[in-house]
């Protein structure tokens, strides 16, 4: 029964993934996931705590953009906006976690 | 009744108590325990020598160091760094009449905490300052020109032995405070801390690199690095190591870098100034 319904998740998935991967982005799609990945990269400037592949990554997506890659250009936004979340997490728990490594 | 309330306030007391002791402030017992670690760790560098950085941890480093020193590769920026302090400005005046005996002999009292402005100043800052109020222009904290002035500066209080204040006052305890949080944080995508690097894994190695101790790791600034091939101040190297572990570097004398630099060299008082350094 768990197996099946297994089966059908996957292939509920799979059908998805087609899907999704045979629409297009688009410009609209590109500035959307743009403005999430700066808004969060915006948001570990203020911990100053930046990462410089998060801006590798918002520099490709704009350069994939410029060049009408919307698919490519999406992608590298998501990437961006990850990598960006990731080094507000690393901010915010390191607000108490350095006290630990301290020398006494 | 009173009998519990008793007992609820010996519960509250109690509790609240290591948490005060955690949040204490208190550079001297740091300071103590900062240089237990490394000599307790290190039993047979001489004290003098952790301001020798790699040196101190790698003989063959050495080796090469001292005959480096034969021709030092920063003599220059210390000879350019004389002649540019005396340069007079516009206004006749001299970097020299902006600092207490004319500059000479004096970089291991900086940085200092100033309680006029409440903020830490640092050689570099005081030297940008110094220009801007003789309505000259500041220089890059990252140049050439800088690195030559501090140059300068270290070449003239070689030998004596760092002096950092830390007044009580809660705003200079705070900035220390401030400078040992941005030093024992991680951060980057590589996820390192300064204290990863020059506390956890001092002589360690990453790729060609002997790491160095922070024990007296300010003491040699600023340094000439073979692999730059040019001199470097305080501001680069801290620029360096943040994006060597790929976190984007703040501002030149940032108070953030300006707090870590008040912290560390507080670290090395006692230890002679050995700068301008040559690293590899």
């Amino acid at each position: 029964m768990r197996t099946r319904a297994l089966i059908r998740l996957a292939v509920i998935l799979s059908v998805a993934g087609l899907t999704t991967a045979a629409v297009a982005a688009s410009a609209d799609d590109f500035k959307a996931a743009l403005a999430k990945a700066e808004a969060a990269n915006k948001q570990a400037g203020a911990l100053k705590n930046q990462w410089t592949t998060t801006t590798n990554a918002l520099n490709a997506a704009k350069k994939a953009a410029d060049g009408g890659k919307f698919d490519e250009a999406v992608k590298h936004a998501n990437e961006a906006e990850a990598l960006a979340n990731a080094s507000i997490a690393q901010a915010k728990g390191e607000e108490k976690a350095w006290a630990d490594a301290v020398v006494r | 009744m009173l009998r519990k309330l008793f007992v609820a306030a010996v519960f509250v007391v109690g509790a609240a108590q290591p948490l005060l002791a955690d949040n204490a402030v208190d550079p001297q017992a740091d300071f103590k325990a900062f240089r237990e670690y490394f000599t307790k760790r290190f039993p047979k560098v001489q004290l003098d020598d952790f301001v020798n950085g790699p040196y101190s941890m790698d003989e063959g480093l050495r080796k090469q160091w001292k005959a480096i020193e034969e021709f030092p590769p920063y003599e220059f920026a210390v000879d350019h760094g004389k002649e540019a302090f005396a340069k007079p400005f516009k206004n006749g005046k001299t970097l020299g009449d902006c600092f207490p005996n004319k500059g000479v002999g004096i970089r291991q009292n900086y940085p200092y905490f100033d309680t006029k402005s409440g903020e830490v100043i640092t050689l570099e800052l005081a030297l940008n300052q110094c220009l801007e109020a003789n309505g000259e222009k500041p220089l890059d904290y990252t140049s050439q020109e800088m690195a030559a002035l501090t140059a300068y500066m270290a070449f003239t209080s070689r030998g004596k032995p760092f002096d950092i204040k830390i007044p009580n006052d809660p705003r200079a305890l705070a900035a220390y405070r401030s400078g040992e949080e941005y030093f024992y944080t991680r951060r980057g995508q590589l996820n390192f801390s300064c204290a990863s690097c020059h506390v956890q894994s001092p002589g360690g190695h990453i790729r060609t690199e002997v790491l160095a101790p922070a024990l007296g790791i300010l003491n040699a600034m600023p340094i000439f690095r073979s692999e730059w091939g040019n001199m470097g101040t305080i501001t680069r190297r801290f620029q360096t190591c943040n994006s060597q572990v790929r976190g984007v570097p703040l501002p030149g004398q940032d108070v953030l870098y300006r707090n870590v630099e008040y912290y560390l060299s507080y670290m090395g008082n006692g230890l002679p100034i050995s700068g301008p350094g040559a690293r590899p």
